[in-house]
């Protein structure tokens, strides 16, 4: 079996006030399937522009980005839309829920763009809840939760359409040590009982612990320790 | 959940604002309905005069009386099929501030140049035949509780005195455009007082209004009326009824020109409140955007967003606006003086151009909010700080 992700001479740079400033600098890269890795370096190095470039929501200059056999980085915006909804998991260091919308909600978001049925929709939503244990917070609001709980939503949105990656942009950053806890250890369930690839970018050498393997970056470069 | 929900939980998400803003645009609908009414009621009263009715007043100004001499030749002027007069009489009837037209006129020929007036034959012989007689409105029968026979006795102000009329006929408009507030009484029975009170008085009347064969001739016939009595030391002013309409308060039509516009400018106003209303909340949830983007969503699930909840503030202010709309047009038109409106009353077309305002305004509203969602990549969304 290929790796489940191919990153092929990838370069990526952005433009700002006509200025070109390069993030990442012709980046080879494989993950198996099944795997658990954490990408870590100093702030500024171009993790969050690689998870991106992975997770199909942003397209770099130059090389491929072939996940699954799909080259993403060839598809257009509206098909690398769909192929985001089928294919990845997304976690956000703030969480990044919908306000106005209960969990329940928020973990349904995703499924409204699939053809499931209500019901089959609440069946869903509530496994992936219950999974991340909040079946009994279904009702709340963010608001109402905890920082730690909000995280939990945020995965079971991630995971409820059983995607193939899940990434997760510092998804522990913005948590005390007991919550990022239960966040990494729920990431390690979701790797080896439900066989997902986790990718997670982490500042946090405990979290990256958890990885079966640590790739490092620096100045936009793969390097093989900081 | 459905779309719709999330559309109306983004709506209600800043309670106050929206409020006012759905406030805001009711006011605007309120305004914009009120000045619309006008500007109709104004356009039905110039469209309710007859095109085959000239009316001839002294050319310097309208308060300027007319030899009644000029009556016999105004007859004989080719085209003219009839000619009456009528002098403004005013008088206080029982308020002051409660304003109908009084009006001297010519018996015999009144109510054949006005036939939109509605008298029965009987109606019309018995008020012919008695001087002291007169004929009133059913608008103004109804709101004074009067019936044949009945005695109306009106305080002069302009021919002072007191003057005392017996009701021979209560005329019907002969539809809506028509004026049913109009109180008519014999030229004769004010002059015959003139002659004995204030001879220098006598023997004037207010204009003349002459009903011709065929309106296409109008300008033709009114140059002639003119031409006869120039040099004359009372020259005439003839023009269709139309004119005369436009022009008897020039300075109205001015202002309904400026009301007009300024009910466009309203519709301008409130799409500058929605629109404001829907870029601070698309700005607020440029993260939310971008979340919903990475989820998947498309150009055209975001776009159905934010058009929804424009549309959603929009309707629901166009709403609010018109159930206030129609109870205080109701209320307007009550204390309107009705000769000077005949109709006012909530168009249909008034609603409609405010429901079709509204719409407009939700979708243009939402164009740039939407133009910004679509254009914010992903990236951009989440490294966007409010
Ligand atoms: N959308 C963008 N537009 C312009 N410049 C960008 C954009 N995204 C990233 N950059 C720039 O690219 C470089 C790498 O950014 P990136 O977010 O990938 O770093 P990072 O390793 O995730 O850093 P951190 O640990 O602080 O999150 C930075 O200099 C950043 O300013
Ligand atoms: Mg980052």
């Amino acid at each position: 079996m290929p790796p489940v992700i191919q990153i092929q001479n990838v370069s990526k740079s952005y433009t700002r006030d006509s200025f070109e400033i390069p993030v990442l600098n012709n980046i080879n890269m494989e993950i198996e399937e099944g795997e658990f890795q954490a990408l870590m370096g100093p702030s500024g190095s171009g993790k969050t522009t690689l998870l991106n470039l992975i997770a199909g929501i942003d397209k770099p200059n130059k090389g491929k980005v072939i996940v699954a056999g799909t080259d993403i980085s060839a598809l257009n915006e509206s098909a690398l839309a769909k192929w985001r909804a089928n294919n990845v998991g997304f976690i956000f260091q703030f969480y990044n829920l919908i306000p106005v919308l209960t969990a329940f909600e928020n973990v349904e978001l995703p499924l409204l763009l699939t053809k499931l049925s209500k019901a089959e929709r609440k069946k869903h939503v509530e496994t992936a809840l219950e999974i991340v244990g909040l079946k009994d917070r279904m009702k709340h609001y963010p608001k109402q939760l905890s920082g730690g709980q909000e995280q939990r939503v945020a995965i079971a949105r991630a995971i409820v359409t059983d995607p193939l990656i899940i990434v997760g942009d510092e998804p522990t950053g913005d948590l005390d040590k007991n919550s990022a806890e239960e966040i990494l250890l729920l990431l390690e369930r979701l790797n080896k009982e439900f066989k997902k690839t986790v990718l997670i970018v982490t500042h946090d050498p405990h979290a990256a612990d958890r990885a079966h393997q640590i790739k490092y970056i620096d100045k936009g470069d793969l390097v093989e320790a900081l | 959940m459905r779309v719709f929900k999330l559309i109306f939980k983004n709506a209600l998400r800043h309670k106050l604002r929206t409020l006012l803003t759905i406030l805001g645009i009711a006011i605007a609908v309120v305004a914009f309905g009120i000045l619309r009414t006008v500007v109709t009621a104004w356009n039905a009263g110039v469209d309710a005069s007859s095109a085959n009715r000239l009316i001839s007043r002294q050319a310097v100004s309208f308060i300027f009386p007319l030899p009644y001499n000029y009556r016999d030749k105004i007859s004989r002027v080719p085209g003219v099929e009839q000619v009456a007069f009528a002098n403004w009489f005013q008088g206080v009837y029982i308020d002051k501030n409660q304003f109908f037209p009084r009006l001297a006129v010519d018996a015999e020929t009144m109510f054949d140049v006005y036939p939109e007036f509605i008298l029965t034959k009987n109606e019309l012989e018995t008020f012919k035949k008695e001087k002291n007689s007169c004929v009133v409105g059913a608008d103004i029968a109804k709101q004074y509780k009067l019936k044949l026979g009945d005695i109306m006795t009106i305080e002069g102000d302009i021919y002072p005195g007191q003057w005392q009329f017996v009701i021979r006929g209560i005329y019907k408009p002969r539809d809506n455009t028509t004026d049913g507030t109009g109180m008519y009484f014999h030229w004769d029975y004010l002059n015959d007082r003139l002659e004995a009170d204030d001879p220098l008085r006598a023997g004037d009347v207010g204009w003349y209004i002459i009903k011709i064969k065929d309106p296409a001739r109008s300008a033709e016939i009114s140059e002639q009326i003119d031409a006869m009595f120039k040099n004359s030391n009372a020259e005439t002013k003839t023009e269709t009824e139309r004119a005369f309409q436009q022009g008897f308060l020039a300075s109205t039509s001015a202002i309904i020109t400026a009301m007009n516009v300024l009910s466009f400018v309203i519709i301008g106003i409130i799409m500058l409140v929605l629109g404001n209303t829907m870029i601070m909340s698309a700005r607020e949830r440029t993260r939310e955007y971008a979340v919903m983007k990475t989820l998947g969503f498309s150009a055209k699930h975001l776009t159905g967003l934010i058009l929804g909840e424009s549309l959603f503030i929009s309707f629901l202010g166009s709403c609010a606006g018109l159930l206030l709309l129609f109870p205080l047009i109701d209320g307007f038109s009550t204390v309107i003086p009705k000769n000077f409106f005949p109709i006012f009353t909530l168009e249909p077309i008034t609603i409609v151009l405010a429901v079709s305002a509204a719409i407009m305004i939700g979708i243009i509203s939402s164009i740039f909010p939407i133009q910004k969602a679509l254009r914010t990549k992903i990236v951009d969304g989440f490294r966007f700080v409010g």
